[in-house]
């Protein structure tokens, strides 16, 4: 299926996760081996295998929304639920 | 030791000892020809042992119990010695087995917490129930402290579910519909190999076994297991094979992979601190990235997804992950109770 397209969701309190014909490749251009269908990217930043995740966001007790943050005061609109960021 | 190569191998246990009363007159009820299907009702008082159950919360560690139980579920994963296939559908031994699932799922429903009111969010319940556990640190103290005995066992104990690695959750995909379906299948395809045999978590999981000297023959090590250790293989199987559970089933396995991969990364640690390569340590490390993109979608497309199509299942989601992490727990305490005495968390030692 070439023209697949790419979905990304942002988990609730969890990873990025991506589904369709995706290229991974670091800053020189180099190949990052993905080896799976469904690749879960770290969002918490703390993984020890990044780019993926390792599940480390449970013990770093990570938190974000699913849907797109938008700061207080900020213009951007949105579908946010007002749970926003509750980082702890 | 029987080689088991990626083609695949032809499921066949041995029954076990007799453990009590539950399990022999399992035995006897296995032993007798298959029942005409319509003489069913035929000779059913005679499946029940007249003994008494005990208390409700010791059923889960009920080493005889369990075992009856587990070789009932047994009955449709794999042959059995000298048991006709047919049993598999027997009304007798389907009438003895919920004998042993009624009292199973009252004593398993009696040690979770009792229900909060319905969530509004049950994903979001989901990651509440992660947060707040206080399961025993078993992972912790195989990392850091566990020696090849202890390791073996470990792995023994789980071979009771690893060798058929998810297929208990497997009965639930024709009782599900659109997206938590979708979800369940995508998790599955990943958990049997992605169209790679090798790559199967089961077959991953034996491959450690022989790297640790293990038998990877399935049922090889049953008589082995007490239990607590086949409670936690039954709970899925119950919840798989009813479909009246598959609410619980959606729950165990969310919780089941959101607790995975931090686990399992220590696990991988242990065998690398007892000097072992990557054949021994792969069934680990794959599981630390798989199940980091499973938790996400067994927890929100498959469990929260379900409650949304049918919200009157939202409760059972929460009882399935709630059931999942009160065995784990008294599993996992048993295993390091018995350690702290010096004693083998198996039935009887290894060696």
């Amino acid at each position: 299926m070439p023209d697949e397209e790419v979905v990304i969701v942002p988990y609730q309190d969890g990873p990025y996760l991506i589904r369709g014909p995706v290229v991974l490749r670091d800053q020189d251009g180099g190949a990052i081996t993905v080896s799976r269908r469904t690749v879960a990217l770290c969002r918490c930043g703390k993984s020890r295998m990044r780019p993926f995740c390792d599940g480390t966001h449970h013990v770093v007790r990570f938190r974000a929304a699913s849907s797109a943050e938008s700061p207080p005061g900020h213009a951007r609109a949105s579908a946010d639920d007002g749970s926003g960021p509750t980082e702890e | 030791m029987t080689s088991l190569q990626t083609p695949g191998t032809r499921r066949r246990i041995a029954l076990p000892p007799v453990r009590g009363p539950w399990t022999e007159a399992l035995y006897n009820l296995l032993a007798a020809p298959a029942p005409a299907p319509a003489r069913a009702d035929a000779g059913a008082g005679a499946a029940q042992p007249a003994v008494p159950l005990g208390d409700v919360e010791h059923l889960p560690y009920d080493d005889d119990l369990q075992m009856a139980l587990y070789l009932c579920y047994e009955l449709h994963y794999s042959a059995i010695d000298g048991v006709d296939e047919r049993m598999e559908w027997s009304p007798l031994v389907l009438m003895f087995r919920a004998v042993l699932e009624e009292e199973f799922e009252r004593a398993v429903r009696a040690v979770v917490p009792a229900p909060e009111p319905t969530p509004t969010s049950v994903g979001a319940e989901l990651q509440r129930l992660v947060r707040e556990d206080q399961g025993p640190p078993l992972s912790r103290r195989v990392e850091t402290q566990a020696n090849q005995e202890q390791v073996r066992e470990h792995v023994i104990h789980r071979s009771a579910y690893q060798l058929k690695e998810a297929d208990p959750h497997s009965w639930a995909i024709p009782r599900l519909t659109g997206a938590p379906k979708s979800a369940l299948v995508e998790i599955q395809s990943d958990e049997y190999g992605g169209g790679r045999p090798a790559r199967m978590h089961a077959a991953l999981f034996a491959k450690t076994m022989r790297g640790l000297g293990l038998d990877p023959t399935y049922g090889a090590y049953l008589d082995l297991l007490p239990g607590i250790t086949l409670a936690t293989v039954n709970l899925m199987s119950m919840f798989g094979l009813h479909r009246r559970l598959r609410g619980a089933l959606a729950g165990h396995l969310a919780i089941f992979e959101m607790t995975s991969s931090v686990p399992n990364r220590r696990y991988g640690n242990a065998l690398r601190r007892l000097g072992y390569g990557p054949e021994v340590t792969d069934f680990y490390d794959e599981h630390v990235e798989a199940d980091a993109v499973h938790e996400s979608i067994a927890a929100w497309d498959l469990g929260d997804g379900l409650a949304r199509i049918e919200p009157d299942l939202a409760p059972d989601v929460i009882f399935g992950a709630q059931a999942l992490l009160a065995l784990e727990a008294a599993w996992a305490q048993h295993l390091l109770d018995a350690w702290d005495s010096d004693h083998t968390s198996l039935m009887r030692p290894l060696f």
